[in-house]
């Protein structure tokens, strides 16, 4: 099977959709880029290049160039979708939210409850989110925390290329208002990504590896990190069951409280701030429908409290680490079962 | 632009809808039959009904927290809105909506919305629909003076004006963002003026009369059926009630409710109109009015006697599926 960036598996997805269905289109900032340029057209596609190439094959009434003007973006994609298209807006980087979140909180994944059930909303915001890039506190951050708590909305934060091309396809061909969340330091990550199109169905975890005495849950980037920990752990002689939710709404509740009434054991890796995050949800979940499993506390690894900082040895210790999660995992381990 | 008779009677039965269905809700919302909040929008009826006179069901139009007219005029039904409104679930958005949230996607009309500003970035959407999809609709967004404030509603014509969006924007400048005048609170006192600066057409009308209200519209929906792009058009108008209903309106002048009644009814101005003009008779008016208000009575009734929502229904309708 062919290796495929994220990039490349995004980008896939997006064209192969917007061959099989006229209604799909993808709108934002730059998706194209050049418009009134004495430059190229198609000079970006995408500040970091997952549409690139769109505005060749379908032009510029589906590769929609706008204006830096995130309310309307989201609320021309939400207006569109209501009324007959399949929009795909990018939302560049995830903090952005900020300035249009009405358009998304508000409009969109209200209509269909405020509308007594009679209105479908089938659109997708792509959006860039993580740390690591010391891109600072506006252009950092990982708060599909916020989205997921939206009811109304669906939220999809990816790990792997596989899974980003099965879960976008999803989302496009998904009658409700879906984020979907990219980490901007996994954009090269490469997997074998088949050619043709498929679906990944939402609220389905993916288990990544199987084990017995810890449960170990992360998202997006913070698998590999909980990869690299629980590798390390295996030569400690302690075996981890990692658990990737690929959708924190809805949430596989079953994958994980079937896997915390196996082990007993549980650490919940989230790269977003600790209060009220998808790791406290989940501490949550388990302490309320599988408490009498526990052998040891429920262990959060997170960001600190803080916004994310710009200087490179203090946005390292922002991050969670794999020697953190390490550490954890000993912890809970540890505990007398 | 020349109307038939049988458009005539049609503006005049819709304004006249709105007019006694707004009164209406006024007592019954007194009453306590109505929970929740209610903007009314007596005084205005012009506006809407001169504009969506203009449309047909495949068109798109967005509305504010003061959305009834806007509704009756894109051609809900009241008795269904009047439920609505009740909280019934026989309402038009099964009483999970109410007056704030009132829609009905099958006659084009995008919502109430209890957001100002919140229609106008909507309506760009509804208009990148009908574009993309080469269906030859329009999208209307009504905004009061209020909303024409906000940043959404300058984000949405910039981009209307820079996709060549089949969109028009209504701004309904009723002189009041709540209980704060327009003079205050629109830094150039001209809303128009300032819609032309995003560099779409931009008129000015009188919303007394039905009638110039009309032929701007008639001008900004063609020019956009057309391809000609978005248009802007400011309506002067006036609201015989408070923000919402209840508003002690302190901030009204003495007698100023009275005097628009007395001269700026655009009921009145339409019927003194067409009887100098001989094109309808009174008589076909006041039969207009006596079945509108069995309408309206009937509307009423009908929502009293309707049930509420089941328990079940509290968990519904939240996503197509999950």
């Amino acid at each position: 099977m062919p290796q495929k960036s994220i990039r490349q598996a995004l980008n896939e997805a997006l064209a192969q959709e917007m061959r099989r269905d006229p209604t799909v289109v993808v709108i934002g900032e730059d998706v194209a880029g050049g418009a009134a340029t004495e430059g190229q057209r198609d000079a970006y596609g995408g500040v970091l290049g997952v549409t690139k190439g769109l505005f060749a094959e379908f032009g510029e009434a589906r590769v929609i160039d706008t204006p830096i003007t995130e309310s309307a973006i989201m609320g021309a994609a939400a207006g569109a979708a209501v009324t007959g298209l399949r929009p795909v807006a990018e939302l560049m980087f995830s903090d952005f939210f900020g300035v249009c979140f009405d358009q998304i909180f508000n409009q969109a994944a209200k209509f269909r409850y405020m509308f007594g059930g009679k209105a479908k909303t089938p659109l997708v915001i792509r959006t860039m989110i993580g740390a690591g890039r010391s891109a600072a506190a506006q252009h950092s951050q990982s708060p599909y925390h916020i989205f997921t708590s939206v009811p109304g909305l669906k939220c999809v934060v990816p790990s792997n290329a596989y899974d980003a091309k099965g879960l976008l396809i999803q989302a496009i061909r998904d009658d409700d208002p879906v984020i979907f969340c990219e980490h901007k330091l996994m954009y090269d990550l490469r997997a074998e990504v088949p050619d043709e199109p498929y679906t990944i169905p939402f609220g389905e975890a993916n288990i990544v590896r199987d084990g017995d005495e810890v449960t170990v849950i992360a998202l997006s980037r913070m698998v590999h990190y909980a990869n690299e920990a629980i590798d390390t752990l295996a030569k400690e002689g302690i075996e981890c069951e990692l658990i990737d939710p690929r959708t924190t709404s809805p949430l596989d509740e079953d994958t994980i409280l079937e896997s915390v009434e196996r082990t007993g054991r549980l650490v919940v890796v989230d790269e977003a701030t600790p209060r009220c995050s998808i790791a406290t949800d989940i501490a949550a979940l388990v302490a309320d429908k599988a408490f009498a499993a526990l052998k040891a506390p429920v262990r959060r690894v997170t960001a600190p409290h803080t916004p994310v900082p710009f200087a490179p040895s203090l946005e390292k210790l922002y991050i969670p680490s794999p020697e953190r999660i390490a550490a954890a995992i000993r912890e809970v381990h540890g505990y007398a079962g | 632009m020349q109307l038939s008779r049988e458009e005539l009677l049609k503006a005049y039965r819709d304004m006249v809808t709105i007019r006694r269905f707004e009164e209406r809700v006024q007592e019954e919302f007194s009453k306590g039959s109505i929970p929740g909040f209610v903007h009314l929008y007596a005084g205005e009826e012009a506006a809407a009904v001169g504009v969506c006179s203009h449309l047909g069901p495949q068109d798109y139009i967005a509305s504010t927290h003061r959305g009834h007219g806007h509704s009756i005029a894109k051609g809900c039904d009241p008795v269904v809105m009047m439920q609505e409104l009740f909280a019934k679930k026989g309402g038009l958005c099964g009483g999970k909506g109410g007056s704030m949230h009132i829609a009905d996607l099958d006659r084009g009309m995008l919502g109430a919305n209890g957001i100002v500003g919140g229609g106008p970035p909507l309506v760009v959407g509804a208009a990148l629909t009908a574009k993309t999809l080469g269906r030859g609709t329009v999208a209307v967004s009504f905004t009061g003076d209020g909303g024409s404030n906000q940043g959404t509603t300058f984000e949405a014509m910039n981009m209307a004006v820079v996709l060549k969006l089949p969109a028009v924007f209504v701004f309904e400048n009723n002189q009041y963002g709540e209980g704060t005048g327009v003079g205050y609170a629109v830094g150039s006192h001209d809303i128009a003026g300032r819609a032309a600066g995003f560099g779409l057409p931009a008129a000015k009308v009188s919303g007394d009369d039905f009638f110039a209200v009309h032929e701007a519209a008639g001008e900004a929906v063609e020019r956009a059926r057309a391809g000609g792009g978005p248009s802007a058009i400011e309506v002067d108008t006036c609201r015989f009630y408070g923000h919402h209903s209840g508003d002690a309106q302190l901030y009204r002048g003495k007698d100023e409710v009275r005097r628009l009644r007395d001269e700026r009814d655009c009921l009145k101005h339409f019927r003194r109109r067409v009887g100098e003009a001989a094109l309808l008779e009174r008589a076909e008016l006041d039969a207009v009015d006596a079945e509108i208000a069995a309408l309206i009575e009937r509307a009423v009734e009908t929502a009293r006697t309707a049930s509420p929502p089941a328990e079940a229904d509290l968990l519904t309708d939240v996503y197509v599926s999950y």
